[in-house]
């Protein structure tokens, strides 16, 4: 009997030893005579007990991990195809406390199944979004996103459904949805995940889409360092339009709508939308002013939509099931399911997606386990390199919007990064302005220098030259950022900076000399 | 460092190779960044005679096209090395000695970040996020992608580069 068996092939199981894994278990089975039949899927998110094999037994899906090259002989031998028991036995994935306690809408069918089957697609709730658009129609569909609550999960977190509203009521002529997936912030991985692990929920998102706003054509802005994104998008795409789910007849509905994908070139600038839309159009990735908004006049100067990765991911979630489904997760203003992305020098990293609701605290400690370095946690950066470092006496704040911008903080796209006691608060001060200055766009003043003399004052705190004249000069020049430069990465570059100063003083104060 | 990185003027060959690049993405909405990107990938870099070659055939400026290719991080105007590793210089795999391992890839292959060996068998880039974050430190080497990363694992991948000595 032929036995089914999934290994990965997400970038992040990739890297660690996912493909010789791959190779060793058809070798060693045809060596001994066993027929396997083996399938890759995306992540289920659980990094730390990556490459994760789960073999199909009449108990479900038994997953084995994190399985070495080497592990494997012995696991054949010791009855891994009929999920016998071994050290490296977990039992059956969809079990695991760490993933039985989430609550995956976005993430629904990452790791389950085959990225590029669309048959297993469909079979797991797949395109039952898109048809439900065309049945109720492009006015009924954006109310529907409304409704739901959806707010933008790139980072600024805006109601996507009013976005929509906003390109709908243009004149009519040309439009477009563009797929915002530079995904550039430290911490993050969720958009990787989901193009690897699920790509047509994406296409379908931007379908969705199109349909709601009238637009026949879409773009991915794809970031350069995901080469295994690329490739499983690029095929994602073509098996859905050969599948007539893309094309001049969406479904056979008249509608046409088609995507195509533009490669990024290693600017983290060009996340933020309006630099996106120039590196579409060709042009160095400079901020534009608004007015007018993309909705308005984006790319090509036609009305845009941006959004991002997730929330395009998202947006069949609350056309199958409906908005009032989608909407009762989450709290107060922050309706639905957050994928949060939990990384860093953490024992359990990787995808957690909930209701929002959940606080820092419990992210870190009851899913990640705490420190992978077994010493205290220190600190947790959420949000990027552009998010507050909090301490822990912030570790109780719930991950939700408005409650980390009351402590001067914020979401973002949702990832955190875990610090141990080992951290030196300055150095990553320091790192947060050379970051901005490294990856400035050059438009304006505050962000451009002030970056330059920030990184240049926090160094010389570092080797104690004048560190309380410095002090007081990063403090300035904080100030002067967050209040006078252009868009989000001159403006939010000292919120790591500041966070850093006040919760972590103490870091500061010891180069100080005499103190 | 660089000995052999100085660029050598381009063939008549890589002329042809360009400007059918260039015919080839000419129709297409802002076409720029697609060329400089599939003009790289043939030819390893965008060589400084390349700029007027696009300018002329797209009818923009040559101030316009350097300023593009200058604007991205990832364009490039001479060659890089046989391997290319990128280390991961953002926050999460600095939260897992990322920097450490750093010094120690710049320590043994005796380059800076942004050089290349004396035989051109690798250029050492930095790189801010891949997101392998939650398998920190990360890095790729060419194509491949590499997590948790010890300096002996480092070691170990290099010398299977082949380019480069231990
Ligand atoms: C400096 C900067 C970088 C950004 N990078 C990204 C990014 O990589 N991905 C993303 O989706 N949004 C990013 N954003 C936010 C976008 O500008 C925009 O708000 C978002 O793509 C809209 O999509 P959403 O409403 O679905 O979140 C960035 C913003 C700033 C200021
Ligand atoms: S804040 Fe920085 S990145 Fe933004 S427009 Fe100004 S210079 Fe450009
Ligand atoms: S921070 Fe290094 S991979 Fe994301």
């Amino acid at each position: 009997m032929t036995v089914t068996v999934w290994v990965p092939r997400d970038a992040g199981a990739l890297a660690l030893g996912a493909e010789a894994i791959a190779r060793e278990l058809l070798s060693a089975a045809r060596a001994s005579g066993a027929a396997i039949r083996l399938r890759r899927n995306g992540s289920r998110g659980l990094y730390w007990l990556e490459p994760l094999v789960e073999v199909e037994c009449a108990a479900g899906r038994i997953a084995y991990g994190p399985v070495t090259e080497r592990d494997v002989p012995e696991l054949l031998e010791k009855g891994l195809l009929r999920g016998d028991a071994h050290p490296l036995r977990l039992g059956n994935i969809e079990e695991l406390p760490w993933l039985a306690s989430q609550q995956r809408l976005t993430f629904a069918r990452v790791g389950r199944i085959d990225p590029l089957d669309l048959d297993d697609y469909r079979a797991h709730g797949g395109y039952r979004g898109l048809l439900r658009a065309l049945e109720i129609g492009s006015a009924a569909t954006v109310v529907e996103v409304v409704d739901s609550g959806l707010r933008g999960r790139g980072g600024a977190a805006f109601p996507t459904g009013i976005k929509w509203q906003t390109v709908l009521k243009q004149p009519p002529g040309q439009r477009y949805i563009t797929c915002n997936a530079d995904e550039g912030d430290s911490g993050t991985f969720s958009d990787r995940m989901l193009m690897e692990g699920d790509p047509f929920s994406v296409i379908e998102g931007m379908t969705i889409a199109g349909i709601a706003v009238s637009a026949t054509c879409g773009y991915i802005y794809l970031r350069i360092e995901y080469p295994h994104a690329f490739r499983i998008m690029s095929a994602a795409i073509a098996a859905a339009r050969q599948a007539g789910y893309l094309g001049n007849d969406v479904c056979g509905s008249g509608h046409a709508f088609d995507i195509e994908i533009r490669l990024g070139a290693g600017a983290y600038i060009c996340g933020e939308e309006t630099s996106m839309l120039e590196s579409i159009e060709g042009r160095r990735g400079e901020i534009r002013v608004r007015p007018p908004l993309p909705a308005e006049k984006g790319l090509f100067g036609a009305p845009t939509v941006v959004n991002n990765v997730v929330t395009l991911a998202t947006v069949p979630v609350v056309l199958a099931s409906g908005a009032a489904a989608y909407r009762d997760f989450g709290q107060a203003r922050s309706r639905g399911t957050l994928p949060l992305q939990l990384a860093g020098n953490v024992r359990r990293g990787g995808l957690v997606e909930r209701a929002f609701g959940l606080t820092v605290r419990e992210l870190l400690y009851d899913y990640g386990g705490g420190s992978a370095s077994g010493r205290p946690i220190r600190a947790a950066q959420i949000g990027g390199p552009l998010g507050a470092y909090l301490p822990a006496s912030q570790f109780d704040t719930p991950l939700e919007y408005e409650a980390l911008a009351a402590i001067g903080a914020m979401l973002g796209h949702g990832g955190v990064v875990v610090f141990d006691d080992t951290v030196d608060m300055l150095e990553m001060a320091k790192y947060a302005m050379e970051f901005c200055a490294h990856e400035s766009c050059g438009k304006c003043t505050p962000c451009r220098i002030g970056s330059v003399r920030g990184a240049e004052a926090l160094g010389n705190i570092a080797r104690g030259i004048n560190p309380e004249g410095n002090l007081v000069l990063v403090e300035e020049l904080c100030d002067t950022m967050v209040q006078a430069s252009l868009c989000g990465l001159g403006g939010m570059a000292p919120f790591p900076v500041q966070s850093a100063l006040k919760h972590f003083s103490e870091d500061f104060r010891k180069r100080v000399p005499g103190s | 460092m660089n000995p052999g990185a100085a660029p050598k003027p381009i063939t008549q060959a890589e002329r042809d190779e360009i400007l059918g690049i260039v015919t080839r993405h000419r129709d297409r909405p802002g076409p720029l960044i697609e060329i400089l990107h599939a003009v790289q990938d043939r030819l390893g870099c965008i060589p400084p005679e390349a700029v007027p070659l696009i300018a002329g055939a797209l009818n923009q400026s040559r101030a316009e096209v350097h300023g593009v290719v200058t604007f991205y991080h990832h364009f490039r105007t001479a060659p890089r090395g046989r391997h290319v590793l990128r280390l991961c210089r953002a926050e999460a795999c600095q939260s897992m000695r990322g920097r450490a391992l750093e010094q120690h890839a710049m320590r043994s292959l005796g380059i800076g970040l942004g050089e290349t060996t004396p035989d051109g068998g690798l250029t050492l880039e930095a790189v801010y996020c891949l997101g392998l974050c939650a398998c920190s430190p990360a890095a790729m080497i060419d194509d491949e992608v590499h997590g948790r990363l010890t300096p002996e694992r480092l070691d170990g991948l290099l010398r299977e580069t082949g380019g480069v000595k231990p």
